[in-house]
């Protein structure tokens, strides 16, 4: 299993998946990867997606931990390398290779192991990737928080995929009833490549997790990965998804609100530029009374880059007195950009409120005018716009750091911008 | 010395014309006020010689000391000595005045070094809330405060000509006071001030050198401040002919946007 298991059917398209070894799961899973193969963009979780363009024969199979060290990627040092965390873990092309607990938080009852991610059963047949992870995967990265133990500092995963590796990336995360935590992961890449993220988290009784996944991948890379949240009551999940790298970046996220009370905070942002594809899928489930989803997505699109935003709010009839709050805002910067926003409810209970919105707008002229009014030219107009435009995802980032990279990656692509034109 | 001199411009929105050949020279140091009813084209006057997207000047000239600013864009109008304080300063979400104004100073060349404590002074001076001056820009401010962010702004940049286009909308007399008296500093220190205003009594506050009347598109009288006076006991009535004024809704651009969804 995990780091010794021997990956040999790369390419995917072969049918070898006799010479998996002796686990059957794997073995089973990887033939059901080659019968489904790459997903049909005709089916509506796909549309738009240039997945069809992916080049499996390019990729690299990784079967052990490589050793490789993390680069330190555009401002890390000044903005994370001094932080105090609780836990550094660092993972490459999915393979854990340290872990580091400060011994307080330890001797608190943090744990922090490598281990298989319990995968929940999911809502719709495994597609593709999912069950290349079920094949291929490593142990994960398995953080365990006791009951009660509130964990001020946050627990920093390193995560970097080398150049053309296939990395299945685990993450799982329990919280007791009453215990806090912060997460933060941080994902990079060399170039080319295929992440496959699976995030599994469990929320006890009264839990509150923050989280925020930064992606900044080359722009050669890809990723298609899953966020899979169950929340129990009172339980409250913040997380953060920002996104700026990455050839094709597509995460679905599914959120279940299982007990009365429980809370699901999704902020995203997002930037893309070049050719680049972001998707993001939510799915939020409101399957008790009294839950509350709360979501905004602000993006920007340059060049010919484009992103998919597609929302799914379901209120199951036990979802009495639930709260559902959708928002994606888009600005379209380049002629050529599209963005595609497709916020969904599905309400099976009238004792709700819900409300959704969508835009994709270019730079607002009347904010242009009055900022050209003041003399600021109009190139660093659209900047200073742009950038203000995803503050209001900024400062509701669950881990600040991840925020502050956050802006200092969009300042560099609106620099890129500025240099080009 | 300064000045703006807007010779006979004729000013189309959306295909319609909205002015028809004003003509006005403001100097340093000199108030003007431009008065008129609600639809006469006073805002469209102001938004075309900043050069508002939709604002389209059919004929006439305007030229801050002998330059034409038809050629311009707004932000380089802006750079060569106008101010435009708008009537409802728009909204800019993340973005702070100082981020703004050290945008504008930088372009100018100039160096924004010690703006944190410029603003701090130029907001005590207006009573602006000091906490206000990191929100963003106009966000969730009332409109009075609106107001002074712009006064702050104008202080800051000190323009040749200002545009002040209502400024009374939102503030209360004591506020109007207060940025009156800012405003007639800027005068003294050689700044221009082209007024617009429907409501004579402003004037009170903000001493005119001269008052002209737009209606129909068309400067109909020019005058000292005694005019002001008159047109505070009688109104505009004397100036309108039957023909009914502009409708408001047809003096602003429409600008379709196809990528909103609702």
């Amino acid at each position: 299993m995990g780091g010794s298991f021997e990956l040999v059917s790369f390419p995917f398209t072969g049918d070898r998946a006799a010479e998996l070894g002796a686990d059957p799961a794997r073995a089973s899973a990887a033939r059901a990867a080659v019968e489904t193969g790459l997903p049909d963009t005709s089916a509506e979780v796909w549309r738009y997606s240039p997945v069809a363009e992916l080049d499996l024969d390019g990729l690299r199979p990784v079967t052990a931990a490589p050793e490789h060290p993390i680069p330190a990627p555009a401002h890390y040092d000044e903005e994370v390398a001094g932080i105090t965390v609780a836990a550094t873990v660092t993972v490459v092309d999915g393979f854990v290779t340290s872990i580091d607990v400060a011994d307080g938080w330890r001797a608190k009852g943090l744990n922090i192991s490598a281990e298989p991610v319990s995968v929940p059963a999911l809502e719709e047949p495994p597609n593709f990737f999912d069950h290349l992870y079920t094949a291929f995967a490593p142990d994960g990265v398995c953080i365990e928080i006791s009951p009660d133990l509130v964990v001020t500092d946050p627990i920093l995963i390193r995560s970097h995929l080398t150049a053309d590796a296939a990395g299945f990336i685990g993450l799982q995360v329990r919280l007791g009833s009453d215990s806090e935590a912060t997460v933060f992961e941080y994902q990079t890449s060399e170039g080319g490549g295929l992440a496959v993220p699976m995030t599994v988290f469990d929320l006890g009784a009264g839990a509150h997790l923050r989280h925020t996944y930064l992606q900044d991948l080359q722009h050669t890379s890809w990723q298609v990965g899953r966020m899979i949240s169950n929340v129990a009551e009172h339980a409250t999940l913040s997380s953060g998804l920002l996104a700026f790298g990455g050839r094709y970046g597509r995460l679905r996220t599914d959120t279940s609100l299982n007990g009365r009370g429980a809370k699901g905070e999704l902020i995203g942002a997002y930037f893309c530029d070049g050719n680049q594809i972001l998707d993001y899928r939510t799915f939020q489930q409101h399957a008790a009374p009294d839950t509350i989803s709360d979501l905004l997505f602000k993006g920007t699109v340059d060049d010919e880059a484009g992103s998919v935003y597609t929302g799914m709010i379901h209120i199951h009839p036990e979802g009495a007195g639930s709260n559902a709050f959708q928002t994606n805002r888009n600005v379209k910067l380049g002629e050529d950009a599209w963005a595609w926003s497709v916020p969904n409810l599905e309400i099976e209970n009238n004792d709700v409120r819900c409300s959704h919105a969508s835009t994709v707008s270019p730079v607002d002229p009347d904010q242009r005018f009055y900022l050209h009014s003041r003399g600021v030219p109009p190139t660093i107009a659209d900047r200073l716009i742009v950038a203000g435009f995803f503050e209001e995802a900024l400062r509701r980032m669950p881990v600040v750091p991840a925020a502050r990279i956050a802006r200092a990656l969009i300042s560099d692509k609106l620099d890129h911008r500025l240099a080009s034109r | 010395m300064s000045e703006l001199v807007i010779d006979q411009l004729a000013v189309r929105v959306g295909g319609k014309t909205i002015l028809s050949g004003v003509s006005l020279t403001v100097r340093s140091g000199e108030v003007h006020a431009v008065m008129g009813p609600n639809g006469a084209g006073k805002s469209t006057l102001s938004n075309a010689v900043m050069g508002r997207a939709g604002y389209d000047v059919a004929s006439g000239s305007m030229r801050l000391d002998g330059r034409e600013l038809l050629a311009l864009e707004t932000w380089e109008r802006a750079q060569a000595g106008l101010f435009y304080a708008m009537q409802a300063p728009t909204e800019v979400p993340g973005v702070s005045l100082e981020d703004m104004l050290a945008a504008a100073i930088g372009a100018s060349g100039g160096a924004a070094g010690d703006l944190g404590e410029r603003l701090q002074t130029e907001a005590a001076a207006v009573g602006f809330d000091l906490a206000l001056l990191d929100r963003s820009l106009n966000v969730d401010l009332s409109g009075g405060e609106k107001k002074r962010s712009e006064t702050i702004q104008m202080s800051v940049l000190h323009p040749r000509i200002a545009l002040i286009d209502e400024l009374d909308s939102g503030l209360d007399v004591d506020g109007l006071r207060t940025v009156a008296r800012r405003i007639e500093q800027l005068t003294e220190s050689g700044m221009g001030v082209l007024v617009i205003t429907h409501f004579p009594r402003l004037l009170h506050e903000l001493k005119a050198d001269q008052v002209h009347v737009l209606a129909q598109g068309r400067i109909v009288a020019s005058g000292g401040p005694e005019l002001a006076l008159e047109l505070e006991r009688t109104g505009y009535g004397d100036y309108l002919e039957d023909e009914p004024p502009v409708s408001p809704a047809a003096s602003r651009p429409q600008i379709d946007d196809p990528f909103f969804m609702g």
